[in-house]
């Protein structure tokens, strides 16, 4: 419990929380303070390319075992999985359709990559190691939850989904970040310890730097949708925003005992499991299922979920891994 | 200068949705439009700004095409199909061109 405190407060005081905490303050206080748009995208670019080269240059270093493949299954099962519990929650908890929930589940059962990414960064200062291939995992976690979203909308009648078309497939699996996400992965696969001290200057020493930026701007556009739909955050819409991150975090903490992941492995599938997506699945629902409300998916994933596992979810994941694995 | 009357449609529809309607126009024989990037706005669906959003599924295009008056109801109904269900305007208004041949 004092390691979890510890954890907390440490990561509560980091520049990179700090930077989301000044962008929401900001956008509550209506500052004119913005990232331009094409710089917003330049840092995203950044991050996801740094952060799957590493992923890569980390398998090339430790080898890749049955694991790997035993972890992709896992997280595709657990990416469709978990937005059949979150749609029973929202069911149960709250008084949206039955379109709106299925909307909603989709974006917890698929993953928020900034969210892997900022827990990443806390475990590489904690010294705590994971298993490199995991940003393939998160790649294959985006899609799924859309699939079991729109099951879900087709069971109950189906009348309000437009399904899923070939188009919109491709749209999904080959959206830039996924694209880019594994292929720096296979860049730093390919060349290896080599290859990252090429580009070491340019990789990791500005990482944090650019990720305060770019949690700077993530902060600014939660404040901004905090503001604009907060109206719509119901004292149950709410608890479910913080409760099913949760059941999330322990489903993913099951699958990564079950596998036999280190620490770290566990702490991100944890994440993974726990976070919500906001860029690929509004995009997907708002293609197959337009009468869902965009207010709701939108508010939840980034101005609830995104918030609660930045600041407090990822010491808890990162203390309980450490605990279950002795590690 | 001699002019010809023609019918200029403005459609405001969201950024997820823009390569299924220009696939849709061109279907309909329209093969030539402008796209244009939506700063921001406000509607049914609320008060909204292209800055700042992470998600492309919140941001706004503008597509215009300007056609001959006989060629606007195939083109409507090729539109239609694809924006019916989505946030969105469509607006026509007649206009003229200087050079008929090219639309």
């Amino acid at each position: 419990m004092e390691n979890l405190f510890s954890l907390a407060a440490d990561n509560l005081v980091s520049p990179i929380i700090l930077s989301f905490v000044l962008g929401v303050a900001a956008s509550l206080a209506r500052s004119d303070l913005s990232i331009p748009e094409a710089a917003a995208k330049a840092l995203s670019i950044y991050l996801l390319f740094a952060i799957g080269f590493k992923g890569g240059v980390s398998v090339a270093a430790h080898g890749i075992d049955a694991r790997l493949g035993l972890a992709l299954l896992a997280g595709i099962i657990l990416s469709a999985a978990l937005p059949l519990v979150a749609f029973g929650l929202l069911r149960v908890m709250t008084a949206m359709s039955r379109l709106d929930a299925a909307a909603v589940a989709a974006h917890y059962g698929s993953i928020s990559i900034v969210t892997f990414v900022a827990a990443t960064s806390v475990l590489e200062s904690r010294g705590i190691a994971a298993e490199g291939y995991m940003v393939a995992v998160a790649a294959a976690m985006e899609a799924p939850a859309i699939l079991s979203a729109l099951w879900l909308v087709a069971r109950g009648g189906g009348g309000d989904s437009k399904g899923m078309d070939g188009a919109l497939m491709r749209e999904i699996m080959l959206n830039g970040s996924i694209v880019l996400l594994v292929g720096a992965f296979l860049i730093g696969w390919a060349t290896g310890e080599e290859g990252l001290a090429e580009i070491s200057s340019f990789i990791v020493s500005p990482f944090k730097g650019v990720l305060c930026l770019f949690l700077l701007d993530m902060g600014l556009v939660a404040g901004r949708g905090l503001r604009q739909g907060g109206g719509i955050l119901t004292p149950s819409v709410l608890a479910f925003g913080v409760l099913m991150p949760l059941i999330g975090a322990a489903a993913g903490l099951a699958t990564a005992l079950a596998l036999g992941l280190t620490p770290g492995g566990v702490t991100l599938m944890m994440v993974l499991s726990a976070s919500a997506s906001y860029i690929a699945v509004p995009a997907a629902m708002r293609v197959a299922l337009p009468e869902a409300n965009p207010s709701l998916y939108l508010t939840l994933s980034l101005g609830v979920t995104f918030p609660f596992n930045l600041t407090l979810g990822i010491p808890l994941y990162v203390a309980v891994a450490q605990a279950v694995t002795g590690g | 200068m001699q002019t010809h009357k023609a019918k200029r449609v403005e459609i405001t529809i969201e950024g997820v949705m823009q390569s299924r309607l220009t696939d849709a126009l061109k279907k309909a024989g329209v093969t030539g439009y402008t796209v244009l990037p939506v700063l921001g706005g406000s509607g049914k669906s609320g008060e909204w700004s292209r800055a700042g959003q992470v998600s492309r599924a919140s941001g706004m295009v503008q597509v215009i095409c300007i056609i001959r008056p006989e060629r606007l109801d195939g083109l409507l109904e090729g539109a239609f199909a694809v924006v019916e269900r989505h946030i969105g305007v469509v607006s026509v208004t007649d206009c003229d061109v200087l050079r008929a041949e090219r639309f």
